[in-house]
C-alpha cells in the first residue's frame, strides 16, 4: 500500500523537475538570444543610420581615406587598413611560438614542460589589456625608438603588444589539437623509422594543422577586438602609415578615443557606431572562417 | 541541492532584471536615500553649522560627463553629502559628449562639459534647453619635450609646427631634433579649446602625428619622445615637462585670471532647464567660496570668483 503511494509521487517529482529544468534551460537560452539578437540591431541600427539618415556614402565610408569629422569627410579606410594589418602581424609573430610551446608541452617533454609552461601561458591570458599597453608604452616603445628609426610608437608596437595577447589563445587550441592525436599515427611513423623531428614535421603537423589554423583564426579575432592595449602604442594618427615604426589607427583605438566625446545622434558619432558595425560584421568572418576550419579537422 | 538550484534561478533572473533595469538608470540610487536619512540623521545634526544648504534637503543627483572635471566634482560631492545627509550624489565619468548627451536626454540631472554645449550639440533647440552652470576654468599650455630648448612660441609658430609647415626644432632657434606632435583626437573638447584658443584654427591631423586621450599618457609621451610637443591642463604640468610661453606670456594662473593668457576654457555643469533643489543646492555649493578657494584651487583648476574676465561663446572678452 505504502509503496503503491510513493511510487507515483516520486514519478511525479522527476517529472516535475525534469520540466523545472526544462523551462529554466529554455528560460535561459531565450534571454541570451534575446540579448544577442538586441545587441546585433542596436550596433546595426546605429551603425546604418550613418548612410541611411546622414547620407554619408558607403563607399566614402569604406575606401575614402580622409578623416575629418569636422569637414564631413569620413573615410574609414586608415582604420579598417590598421585593424587588418596590426591582427595580420601578430597572428605572424605569435603563431610560430604558438606552435612550438605547443609542441614543446605534447611532444617534447609532455611532463615537466606542460607543468611549467601551461601556467605561464594561462597568466597571460589573466593579465588585463590596460597592464600590457603600459608595459608596451613604458617598455617596448622606448625600446623600438632606440632601436629603430621613428617615435617607436606604431604599428610594429600594436603588433608586438598584440601577438603577446594572443599567445594563450593559439597556445591552448593547439595543445589540445596535439593531445587529442591518435597515439598509432605517431608509433606508425616511428615504426617505419621516422625520428622524432621527422615525425612532427612530417605526419603531427600536418594532421592538426586545420586545428591550429582555428586558433590562429581565433586569436586574430581577439586581436581584431581588441583596443585599449593597442590605443596605448599604435599612436592613433587616421592616416595609413608606410612604415611598420609610424603612427596608425584601428577601429577600436579610434572608437574607444571619440566615443565619449561626441554626442548621441551626431553624425560623427554615428560613424563610429559603423566602424563597431564592421568590427561586428568582422566577427561573423572570423567565426565563419572557424567553422569552414573545424569541418576540415576531423582525423 | 535545493539551495543549489534556487540560488541559479535567482541569479539568472537578478541578471535579466538589471539588464531590464539598464534603459532607466534614473532609479538606480534613489533607493539608498531611505537608508542614508536613517542612518546619519543624528550626524547631520551637529554639522548643521557648516552646511551650505538646509539639511532637510533630499534627492539624488547624477553627474555625468567631462573626465577633466570629475576629479573636483567627485571631491566636491563627498564633501556636499557630509553635510546633506539626505542628498546623494553620484559622479559619473564618460566624457563631455556622454554629459551633454545623458542630461539632454533627461538620465542625469547634470551634465559636466568642457566645451559649450552648442559646440557639442548639432540640434540647436535641444541645446537651448540646457542651462550653463560654469563652475571652474580650466588653462592648458604647451608642453615640449625638456631637452628641444625651446621655451616661448609665437601663435604662429604654433600654427606652423601644429600644421606641419615646421618640422625640426632648429627653426624655432631649438636643436637639430625633429618635431613630433602629440596630439588629441579630434573630437576632444581640450583639443578644441587649444585649437580655438591659442591657434585660432582647426588644424589636420597630420600623418605620423600621435594622438592620446589621456592627459597622463600624453605627459609621459612628451617626457619620454625627443623633440616631443603636446599641450596638458596646468594641473598636469611639473617639472618632467617644459612649458612654453605664449606669445611671451607665461602660462600662471594670475595672467589667465587676468587675460593675458588666452588660453583657457570654462568648465560646464549643465541642467535642463531650472534645476530641482537639491540640484540646485550642489551647484550653490560648487561656486561658494569654500569650494572655490579650497578644492578648485588645490586640484589645479582656477576659480571663476577669480577670473577678472568673463569669456562668451563666441570668444569675445568683457571686464567683470
Amino acid at each position: 500500500m505504502n509503496e503503491k503511494q510513493e511510487t507515483p509521487l516520486l514519478f511525479r517529482k522527476h517529472r516535475a523537475e525534469e520540466w523545472i529544468g526544462r523551462i529554466y534551460t529554455t528560460f535561459c537560452v531565450v534571454l541570451l538570444i534575446v540579448i544577442i539578437v538586441s545587441i546585433v540591431y542596436y550596433v546595426a541600427s546605429k551603425g546604418v543610420a550613418t548612410f541611411a539618415i546622414n547620407g554619408v556614402s558607403l563607399s566614402q565610408f569604406l575606401f575614402g581615406q580622409t578623416w575629418q569629422p569636422d569637414s564631413n569627410k569620413f573615410g574609414a579606410l586608415p582604420f579598417i587598413f590598421g585593424s587588418f594589418v596590426t591582427s595580420l602581424l601578430a597572428a605572424v609573430i605569435a603563431s610560430p611560438l604558438s606552435v612550438c610551446a605547443a609542441l614543446f608541452m605534447t611532444e617534447i617533454t609532455p611532463n615537466w614542460g606542460k607543468k611549467v609552461l601551461q601556467p605561464v601561458v594561462e597568466l597571460l591570458a589573466g593579465i588585463p589589456s590596460v597592464v600590457y599597453g603600459f608595459i608596451g608604452l613604458s617598455v617596448l616603445v622606448p625600446f623600438l625608438r632606440d632601436v629603430f628609426p621613428g617615435q617607436g610608437i606604431g604599428v610594429a608596437a600594436g603588433s608586438i603588444v598584440l601577438s603577446i595577447m594572443i599567445l594563450p589563445t593559439i597556445t591552448s587550441i593547439a595543445t589540445d589539437a596535439l593531445s587529442s592525436l591518435p597515439r598509432n599515427l605517431k608509433e606508425a611513423s616511428y615504426g617505419l623509422g621516422a625520428t622524432r623531428w621527422q615525425t612532427i614535421a612530417g605526419v603531427v603537423i600536418p594532421t592538426v594543422l586545420p586545428s591550429v589554423l582555428t586558433g590562429v583564426v581565433l586569436g586574430m579575432a581577439r586581436a581584431f577586438g581588441e583596443a585599449l592595449a593597442v590605443q596605448m602604442v599604435i599612436g592613433n594618427a587616421p592616416h595609413i602609415p608606410t612604415s611598420l615604426f609610424e603612427s596608425a589607427s584601428t577601429l577600436t583605438s579610434v572608437i574607444t578615443l571619440n566615443m565619449s566625446n561626441t554626442v548621441m545622434g551626431s553624425v560623427q558619432n554615428n560613424a563610429l557606431w559603423s566602424m563597431a558595425l564592421i568590427l561586428l560584421l568582422m566577427t561573423f568572418v572570423f567565426v565563419l572562417i572557424v567553422r569552414l576550419l573545424e569541418r576540415r579537422t576531423r582525423i | 541541492m535545493k539551495f543549489g538550484k534556487s540560488a541559479v534561478l535567482a541569479l539568472t533572473l537578478a541578471f535579466s532584471v538589471s539588464l531590464a533595469a539598464c534603459g532607466n538608470n534614473n532609479n538606480s540610487s534613489s533607493g539608498s536615500n531611505a537608508s542614508d536619512n536613517a542612518s546619519n540623521a543624528s550626524a547631520a545634526s551637529n554639522t548643521a553649522s557648516t552646511a551650505p544648504a538646509e539639511t532637510s534637503l533630499s534627492g539624488s543627483v547624477i553627474a555625468s560627463g567631462s573626465t577633466a572635471l570629475q576629479p573636483l566634482v567627485d571631491q566636491v560631492a563627498k564633501k556636499f553629502s557630509e553635510t546633506n545627509s539626505g542628498v546623494s550624489i553620484q559622479v559619473q565619468g564618460g566624457g563631455s559628449g556622454t554629459g551633454l548627451t545623458q542630461v539632454s536626454e533627461g538620465q542625469v540631472q547634470i551634465g559636466n562639459s568642457d566645451v559649450f554645449a552648442e559646440e557639442k550639440i548639432e540640434d540647436a533647440a535641444k541645446a537651448a534647453e540646457l542651462k550653463d552652470h560654469q563652475v571652474a576654468v580650466v588653462a592648458m599650455a604647451a608642453v615640449v619635450n625638456k631637452e628641444v630648448g625651446v621655451t616661448n612660441l609665437t601663435k604662429q609658430q604654433l600654427v606652423e609646427i601644429f600644421t606641419g609647415k615646421i618640422t625640426n626644432w632648429k627653426d624655432l632657434g631649438g636643436k637639430d631634433q625633429g618635431i613630433v606632435i602629440i596630439n588629441r583626437p579630434s573630437s576632444s573638447g581640450t583639443r578644441a579649446t587649444f585649437e580655438k584658443y591659442a591657434l585660432g584654427q582647426k588644424t589636420e591631423d597630420l600623418k605620423g602625428s600621435i594622438q592620446e586621450d589621456a592627459s597622463g599618457t600624453v605627459k609621459k609621451l612628451v617626457t619620454e619622445t625627443p623633440g616631443a610637443i603636446g599641450y596638458l591642463a596646468f594641473s598636469y604640468i611639473d617639472d618632467t615637462v617644459q612649458s612654453v610661453q605664449y606669445e611671451g606670456v607665461d602660462p600662471t594662473t594670475e595672467n589667465v585670471a587676468t587675460g593675458k593668457y588666452p588660453v583657457w576654457a570654462y568648465e560646464h555643469m549643465y541642467t535642463k532647464g531650472d534645476p530641482d533643489a537639491a540640484t540646485q543646492a550642489f551647484l550653490d555649493y560648487m561656486v561658494s567660496d569654500e569650494v572655490q578657494k579650497g578644492d578648485v584651487v588645490e586640484l589645479g583648476y582656477i576659480p571663476v570668483s577669480d577670473m577678472k574676465i568673463v569669456r562668451d561663446i563666441d570668444g569675445n572678452i568683457t571686464n567683470k
